[in-house]
């Protein structure tokens, strides 16, 4: 039923920005959604000593990464002693199995879903259709993008991209509902149709926000309740996530929290937060009689090895990067045809998909740095974006290499033409002759140089060089100046 | 070898800079030295920000308020605990002007179409509150189960002052969460929301439409 990213070409970015650009509708959505974001944030920091809270984040999630696989084991035990059961996955795939497998072992059809970007980056719903399961997204954003066949166009608000008359339009084609303006209506239709499906789901399946290692606690947080009624009505819940979101303690998770929600949508805190630290215990009514965690790598333990894009782990998915990003404001969230779009997507799905399916992502940035001072717990976006474009051109000087597909967008002409710029520039002599020839050839420059002068009229070259012009003018003076 | 085995393979030879993280100082989120009075005129403008509705009650009057509030909204059932002694007041006394008391007495299996097509209304308590973020805190258990303050569309919840918390991070130690951990712990902010049509705010989506917060200040030898 939903299209899998599998379909997308990642590496047709550039036609899809384009045609994003020239769709007016596309960009006032965004642009109004991303500028309502931008001005909530702010009011919601006021009170706050920002800069030492973001120090702070930064702090408890470099914390859990000094002892990631410390944690990973510890929180395992928290949760296999608290009656939940633990499933570790290398990849997508993998984890999709893991599901899949749980789901046939309980003999279950029907999953309801609560909101979870690792299982965007699995392809679950995909999977779990060719296994004969149906796999129903319960936020409303993601029940959208799913009657749509579409992917999410922003990790926290997927359905950004469309505005009230298209989700009216398409709740009326797909599920009967009258069209209306009304957004209470088209909500009130949508929980309607839902809540049937939560009495009746044998699985429901959600993300973690973050895994706290000292007590077996996986939290959740959400506006909608949908996230409660998936980990609390169907007799399984199952959390997957990537194994990056553990935390040592529960403390670190309240610095988080204010974060994540301030920075998100410029809330003090969602309607709920939901710690689920064991399945249904003998005496209580309600809860699942199985909760499961499944830990996902898919690409995290390589950037793991790397002291500089280690820093991308830290990420707690605000989607602050995206609002601020000038980029992504105009292109949208499906131009980059990647899960995780905007500046987090750019430094995440090349570790993902490699460099040479992502190779257009670095370059998609002007490097303003918007996205790394808004970010929670400080990533410096701009330092890995300049390194990953390093990555992609580079011969063999990184060692070792990281990211696979490192230097697939290194072209020879290239590597000649700055092999030539270096011997030139390195010798006074090649230095004067070089300039000289260019200057008396200038008759000879091109007027068209490529996609610079489509807008842009061609820089022309000098008569004469500096050096030339200030050594005539001492010559005139008689001399240089002391 | 196991994914298990892989993954922690590949995450203990990382051969770089050994990481070491810099202490973490939580000063930034500590000392918020509000009183009493403060703290609750803090909790009821957050809240109110967010859609929810704060009554301040006296432990006399919580029940005349409670019926008020049931009878404007029209509900036609109560969803009540039986142990608690929010619940066991409830039955005690027995009012002609409050609705008829349901009762969450067998697992949700047995009765899931009614819970969540014929109750009007819950009315939970709460293990404190947090003034900064004006969040309620709950902690789900046999007599107040998890579905109670979520799926009918009114939740009430009994707030006692005295337990209202600056911060998350003072309940949190104050309680000594980390000692352990019930099921389920929650926090709840509010009446369920989304502003995923085009930003626009809609409530109740999924859970509750509104939610009323009965906040009881009394002097403190007055407990029951």
């Amino acid at each position: 039923m939903s299209q899998s990213p599998h379909q997308i070409d990642v590496r047709e970015f550039h036609p899809r920005a384009q045609a994003a650009i020239n769709n007016p509708q596309i960009r006032r959505n965004f642009r109004k959604a991303m500028d309502g974001l931008i001005s909530k944030r702010k009011l919601a920091f006021e009170e706050w000593d920002l800069e030492s809270l973001r120090t702070l984040g930064a702090n408890v999630r470099l914390k859990a990464l000094s002892r990631l696989p410390e944690l990973l084991v510890q929180l395992e035990q928290q949760l296999v002693a608290n009656g939940i059961q633990v499933h570790w996955a290398n990849d997508g795939d993998e984890a999709c199995h893991i599901v899949q497998a749980i789901c046939a072992r309980r003999q279950a059809k029907r999953v309801i879903k609560g909101k979870s970007m690792v299982s965007e980056e699995m392809e679950l719903n995909h999977y779990l259709e060719q296994h004969g399961i149906e796999a129903l997204e319960s936020d409303l954003g993601e029940y959208i993008v799913q009657l749509a066949e579409e992917t999410p166009s922003h990790i926290i608000m997927p359905a950004i991209h469309k505005n009230t008359d298209e989700i009216s339009e398409l709740m009326h084609d797909k599920t009967g509902t009258e069209r209306s303006h009304d957004v209470e209506y088209l909500t009130a239709s949508a929980r309607q149709q839902l809540r049937e499906k939560f009495m009746k789901a044998d699985v429901g399946v959600s993300g973690v926000n973050f895994a706290v290692a000292e007590t077996g606690t996986l939290c959740l947080v959400e506006n909608e309740g949908n996230g409660r009624l998936t980990t609390t009505v169907p007799s399984c819940h199952i959390a997957v996530t990537g194994i990056e979101k553990v935390v040592a303690n529960l403390e670190d998770v309240a610095p988080l929290l204010a974060l994540l929600t301030r920075s998100a949508t410029g809330q003090h805190i969602t309607t709920y937060f939901n710690m689920i630290s064991s399945p249904r215990r003998p005496d209580e009514l309600d809860g699942p009689e199985e909760v499961h965690l499944v830990l996902v790598d898919n690409g995290r333990a390589t950037v793991y090895q790397d002291d500089e894009l280690l820093d991308t782990l830290r990420c707690i998915r605000c989607g602050a990067c995206m609002n601020h990003c000038p980029v992504y404001a105009r292109v949208g969230g499906h131009a980059y045809g990647t899960t995780y779009p905007g500046p987090i997507g750019k430094i995440l799905m090349p570790h993902l998909l490699g460099l040479e399916e992502t190779r257009h992502l670095p370059t998609a940035s002007s490097l303003c740095g918007a996205c790394g001072e808004v970010c929670p717990v400080r990533i410096p976006i701009p330092d890995l974006l300049v390194r990953l474009r390093q990555e992609s051109v580079d011969g063999d000087h990184l060692h070792p290499a990281r990211v696979r597909g490192h230097g697939s967008k290194r072209s020879k002409l290239e590597a000649m033409a700055w092999r030539g710029w270096r011997w030139m520039h390195t010798s006074g002599n090649r230095y004067r002759l070089g300039t000289r020839l260019a200057t008396r050839l200038r008759a000879l420059q091109p007027r068209q140089l490529g996609a610079w002068t489509r807008y842009r009229s061609a820089p022309r070259l000098a008569r004469r060089s500096l050096h030339e012009l200030v050594r005539e003018h001492q010559n005139q003076q008689g001399g240089p100046q002391s | 070898m196991s994914a298990r085995e892989q993954i922690l393979q590949r995450l203990r030879q990382r051969q770089g800079q050994p990481l070491q993280a810099p202490p973490c100082d939580f000063s930034v989120m500590e000392h918020r030295d509000w009183s009493p009075e403060e703290k609750l005129e803090r909790f009821e403008r957050t809240l109110e920000s967010v859609h929810g509705e704060v009554h301040r009650v006296n432990r006399a009057q919580w029940m005349d308020r409670l019926a008020d509030v049931l009878s404007t909204r029209g509900a036609r059932n109560l969803l009540a605990s039986t142990s608690h002694w929010i619940g066991q007041a409830l039955r005690d006394a027995q009012r002609e002007d409050l609705p008829p008391l349901l009762t969450y007495d067998r697992p949700i299996e047995g009765w899931k179409p009614e819970l969540f097509n014929s109750v009007d209304a819950s009315i939970t308590s709460t293990r404190g509150g947090i003034a900064e973020t004006g969040s309620l805190i709950l902690w789900p258990t046999t007599d107040e189960p998890r579905l109670m303050s979520l799926v009918p569309p009114v939740h009430i919840a009994v707030l006692d002052a005295r337990e209202l918390y600056p911060t998350f991070l003072d309940a949190m130690r104050a309680q000594h969460w980390a000692a352990g951990m019930p099921t389920n712990a929650l926090l709840i902010s509010g009446p369920s929301k989304t502003a995923d049509i085009e930003q626009t705010l809609a409530y109740g989506v999924h859970g509750p439409k509104e939610l009323i917060v009965l906040v009881i200040e009394d002097e403190p030898d007055s407990s029951p």
